[in-house]
């Protein structure tokens, strides 16, 4: 029972990150109807940009946490948001019209220099940060003194996921760009014709998508205390796998096949074996297409003739 | 003939905002290089610093803002000053001292391509081609280097033949020969796929897996002799491209692409978990050469009862005639593709495949399976990818799951995608350019991936179908005076 | 000459009704085309012609109702709702054309009336194999898919660019190519959605002597959504009307064109100035 509640605990968290990745692939493809393959690449930037803003506050001596995780969050999210307005501008954006494969070749390309850029720039070894924020609450304790513990850290992360998606849930339902966005989703035509900037529209998507994949890499730094060129390959096709299993194209599937991959990889670990944790996350990706391609909250797709 | 457009040249430049648009692309740079190339993270004592690069952020937004800028002005009507302006950027960036060699090749290659563009512009007129007229060009350009390779295709063949024996030919020259023909065969694998079928498959090297374990493995608990083998690792990728398949190939195409992406990475993670079974992270050492069809082996002294090559064939023992085998064992499984791929071409199923490519919803108004000519093109690319994949095992004679990383498909793709998607002759030119020149030049292999990625990337944007894609219809109604002839005439006439 | 046989059904529609999510596209149509007949399917825009003509060619699955496709017997009826797209297309033969034209437009001419006869080939090819080693069985098939596209491409008069991409063919021999590509599959009933879009008068004049030929002379049931009355009129021996989904009137175009809901659907409840064109060329009719 312990041991299960901590594994709950920890597959929360994990879900969590997982969750704000996938929100960027689902709002994508709802969009353009493609996979943005570079983004799990975005994800790893803002964990680089977080491991660097860290030392660099170190060095200045800033070090009370409050402040040095809101500067190493914005900073990630300004420059990860960069980066998918790039991705969308060079990969996506002039490919718009062309056969399928080729913006799916492009983006892949992509991925692939920025795994090698990040890889000559920043050096292809580990990438260490001493850990933020340290200590927690001990929630249970069992009679051996298994001690179920639950981190200040991962308390952050979950609140901190939770005020993400209620205020990206608002900027969908509420604002402009949000009605812009459903709008280019129905029908990008139409609404280009009724005055939405569907290219702008568009260029917002991808950012919005990657700056919640910069708050999961700083995430992921603080969580783990270890990143590397490689880590963005994984998480993105985990992430990319919670988005098809939510149903992709649905912003709280996404979230919610997060949280599930999360929970599944984490009792996997726990209860059967560690090393083949990915290869379970993978083949639920494979049984998830098979059985139910539209995903939990998907709607079905419709072949347009 | 085009009028020569005054309103090119008529047309008020708006300095402000060609200068506004130049700056955004700059600011653009500064957030793009500021984080990541400006500032580098370095172990020192095994604690983390920062190095700072500001000089190379700098040249890179300045490089940039006047990259855009003779972008724009180009664009604008204004190609004379930014002829001159970008030669000068360009060879005054060959020898002034920059920070680092990509920025050095960065300006020089960005000064030349707009260099080119501006001087595109000032010949004909028009400060861009449009897509159609440059994929027109391109067209042509593609048509005649397959005209061409008609006649070079078999020379080529005739000088690899040859090569063993040729005078430079040292052990070297065929090794070298051995690996760019694996690509070939791999990208004329994958080419089927990808260049026919038109189904992005990323996880290619998973099949190159299952092959080269099949035989290592078979080898190893069983004693089987490469010349059985070779046939069942064939059978094997085939039959785990058919499990893979069945399940995805019904889907769209981009699940397609991430699911054998994730394959391509779960075969090598279960490689490296299994310990008991594929011998984990350290491989499988001791894989068997391959006889000489069962006949003699090649070694200096055979146990008894066992021919060597060299008392066979009554010559000198010498280590390279066991290279020189496996050279031409890889020639004729590559050829082997080759001929596989241009007969089936013109068969129902590979017109299906190019069919299915076109739009597949119209096959499926025709009565075409669908499922079925996908599932026949990936398991047959997966056989071809286990032949690839069981050849390297012997060749190497230790494999490890080192070999399999996604970077291997990345490259194989890339080698179909450069060489134009279909097209037989590209997937041999591209592999020259992809894997030839980085063996040439060691010190630059660092920089080959990243190349890749932005390979890929600038040929999509440039010619989605590839470089030197061009396509011959398989079958003519009227004889001979070749069908594009025709078809430009009539354009021309038009 | 002997009397020609009488027409019997081919292809039976009852109550079929296609619904997406809280959308209803089509409710409970029911009709029936003949064998050997020209049935046309009208109606104004969204009317949910489209979707009938997906629902029977397999690409959706609808949520009520059934098609039963009538073959020669002693085959025995096929039901349409329970058939994969593909099967539909090989097995029950229904052959058809799209709204936007889909050819395979990197591909020659003869090379997209080749395709459309896979299925034939691939037996003779022995599945590839009798193909892959240039067997003459193949070879002779190959020669009779050749012949049959050379008929059609004949007809449609494309014989002389049969060696062009598709993709470089003129809008209106494009659309004649999909016409000939569907008859290369041998269909038993051919579904043609608007294939007078964007032509020309004289084009669409050409498109009706087509269909009759192909109703005469192939003795073979036409399904044929259009808006231009023109072709309609002249040409169809049955016409439907759908309206918001709904089955409005079914007779001869004669007996349509003076039904009192057919002009109101088309006029509108409202009387207003002046009619549109295509309720000028109903009345006006042929």
């Amino acid at each position: 029972m312990e041991y299960f509640l901590q594994q709950l605990i920890n597959g929360l968290t994990l879900g969590a990150i997982y969750g704000l990745i996938a929100i960027g692939y689902t709002m994508v493809y709802g969009i353009i109807g493609m996979i943005n393959f570079a983004h799990g690449e975005i994800y790893m930037i803002g964990a680089f940009i977080a491991v660097i803003t860290f030392v660099i506050l170190g060095m200045f001596g800033i070090t009370w946490v409050p402040i040095a995780v809101l500067i190493v969050l914005a900073m990630s999210m300004i420059f990860t948001s960069a980066y998918g307005w790039a991705i969308e501008r060079i990969a996506y954006r002039p490919l718009r019209h062309s056969p399928r494969l080729a913006p799916l070749i492009s983006a892949i390309g992509m991925s692939i220099f920025l795994q090698n850029y990040v890889q000559l720039l920043q050096g292809a070894r580990n990438r260490p940060i001493p850990p933020v924020i340290q200590g927690g609450f001990s929630v249970m304790e069992r009679a051996d003194g298994f001690n179920v513990s639950l981190s200040y850290l991962q308390i952050i992360i979950m609140v901190l996921t939770v005020v993400l998606m209620f205020g990206f849930t608002r900027l969908i339902n509420h604002t402009e760009l949000g009605r812009a966005q459903r709008a280019c989703e129905q029908d990008k035509t139409m609404a280009g014709l009724l005055g939405v900037d569907v290219d702008r529209t568009i260029s917002l998507t991808f950012v919005v998508g990657a700056a919640l994949a910069g708050v999961a890499g700083v995430m992921v730094t603080m969580y783990y205390g270890v990143i590397d060129f490689y880590i963005g390959f994984l998480a993105g096709i985990k992430a990319f796998t919670a988005a098809v299993l939510g149903g992709i194209g649905s912003l709280p599937g996404a979230m919610m096949g997060g949280i599930l991959i999360g929970l599944i990889e984490s009792f996997w670990s726990a209860y059967f074996t560690i090393e083949y944790k990915d290869v379970a996350t993978f083949s639920i990706l494979v049984l998830v297409l098979i059985f139910r391609p539209s995903g939990l909250l998907g709607r079905p797709e419709i072949e347009k003739v | 003939m085009t009028a020569v457009a005054p309103g090119v040249r008529a047309h008020t430049l708006d300095i402000a905002a060609v200068l506004k648009e130049s700056a955004l692309a700059a600011l653009v740079a500064l957030l793009l290089a500021f984080p990541l190339v400006g500032l580098r993270t370095v172990d020192v004592l095994s604690r983390l610093t920062i190095e700072p690069h500001f000089a190379e952020v700098a040249v890179a937004v300045v490089l940039v803002f006047l990259g855009r800028l003779g972008m724009a002005l180009t664009r604008e009507g204004r190609p004379l000053p930014v002829l001159v302006a970008s030669l000068v950027v360009a060879a005054s960036a060959w020898f002034l001292p920059l920070p680092t060699m990509p920025l050095k090749l960065i300006a020089v290659a960005g000064g030349a391509i707009i260099a080119l563009r501006a001087a595109l512009a000032l010949r004909s007129h028009h400060s861009t081609l449009s897509l159609a007229e440059r994929e027109r060009r391109m067209d042509r350009v593609g048509a005649r280097f397959q005209d061409a390779s008609r006649l070079i295709g078999p020379i080529a063949v005739i000088f690899a033949v040859a090569l063993p024996f040729l005078p430079f030919a040292d052990r070297a020259v065929v090794d070298i020969g051995i690996l760019l023909l694996t690509y070939i065969m791999l990208g004329w694998g994958l080419n089927i796929v990808v260049g026919l079928a038109g189904l992005l498959d990323l996880g290619y090297v998973a099949f190159y897996a299952v092959g080269a374990y099949s035989y290592a493995l078979l080898a190893q608990y069983f004693g089987f002799s490469f010349w059985l083998c070779l046939p069942l690792a064939g059978l094997l990728a085939s039959l785990s491209g058919l499990l893979l398949g069945f399940p995805v190939l019904r889907l769209r195409g981009d699940y397609f692409a991430i699911v054998t992406l994730g394959f391509g990475e779960m075969i090598r993670i279960i490689l490296i978990n299994w310990y008991d079974f594929t011998g984990g992270p350290n491989g499988i050492s001791g894989i068997p050469r391959p006889s000489f069809f069962g006949i003699a082996d090649f070694v200096r002294n055979p146990e008894p009862g066992v021919l060597s090559f060299h008392e066979l064939f009554g010559v000198e023992y010498s280590s390279i005639q066991r290279i020189i085998f496996l050279y031409y064992l890889i020639l004729v499984l590559a050829l082997f593709v080759n001929f596989f791929t241009l007969r089936i071409r013109k068969l129902p199923i590979g017109r299906a495949w190019e069919a299915l490519r076109e739009d597949d919803v119209a096959c499926t108004a025709l009565g075409i399976n669908r499922t079925n000519i996908k599932l026949a093109a990936f398991s047959i690319a997966a056989m071809f990818g286990g032949f690839a994949g069981s050849f390297f095992a012997t060749r190497q004679g230790f494999i490890s799951p080192e070999s399999f990383s996604f970077i291997e498909s990345a490259i194989i793709l890339a080698i179909v995608v450069l060489g134009g998607m279909g097209s037989q002759a590209g997937v041999v030119v591209a592999t020259l350019l992809v894997i030839g020149l980085p063996e040439m030049f060691r010190e630059l292999s660092q920089y080959r991936m990243l190349a890749f990625g932005i390979g890929m990337v600038l040929i999509m944007l440039w010619r989605p179908r590839g470089l030197l894609a061009h396509r011959d219809p398989t079958i003519l109604l009227h004889k001979r005076k070749s069908a594009m002839q025709q078809q430009q005439e009539s354009e021309d006439r038009a | 000459m002997t009397v020609p046989p009488k027409p019997t059904p081919l292809l039976e529609v009852e109550h079929l009704t296609m619904r997406f999510g809280g959308l209803i596209a089509v409710s409970e149509v029911s009709f029936t085309a003949m064998d050997r007949e020209i049935t046309a399917i009208i109606g104004p825009n969204g009317a949910g012609k489209t979707t009938v003509f997906n629902c029977l060619t397999g690409f959706y699955t609808p949520t009520v109702g059934r098609l039963t496709m009538h073959r020669k017997p002693p085959k025995t009826p096929l039901y349409l709702e329970r058939l994969e797209a593909y099967r539909i297309a090989h097995k029950a033969r229904v052959a058809r054309t799209f709204q936007n034209i889909r050819l395979f437009s990197g591909m020659s001419v003869l090379e997209n009336m080749i395709v459309a006869q896979h299925n034939k080939l691939m037996r003779a090819s022995g599945f590839s194999l009798a193909g892959l080693f240039g067997l003459p069985v193949y070879r002779r098939a190959e020669r009779a898919a050749v012949d049959l596209a050379r008929y059609w491409l004949d007809r449609v008069n494309l014989i002389d660019v049969a060696d062009w991409q598709a993709g470089n063919l003129p809008y209106g021999a494009q659309r004649r190519l999909e016409i000939a590509r569907a008859m290369c599959t041998e269909p038993a009933l051919l579904c043609l959605d608007e294939p007078a879009a964007g032509l020309n008068p004289r084009e669409s004049a050409e498109l009706s002597d087509l269909l009759t030929f192909i109703r005469d002379e192939h003795k073979i049931g036409v399904l044929l959504i259009e808006h231009d009355m023109s072709v309609v009129m002249t040409i169809s021996d049955h016409v439907v009307v759908l309206e918001y989904g709904r089955k409005i009137s079914d007779g001869t175009p004669a007996e349509v064109r003076v039904d009192p809901a057919v002009i109101r659907a088309y006029l509108g409840e409202e009387e207003e100035e002046t009619p549109p064109e295509a309720v000028q060329r109903l009345a006006g009719g042929a």
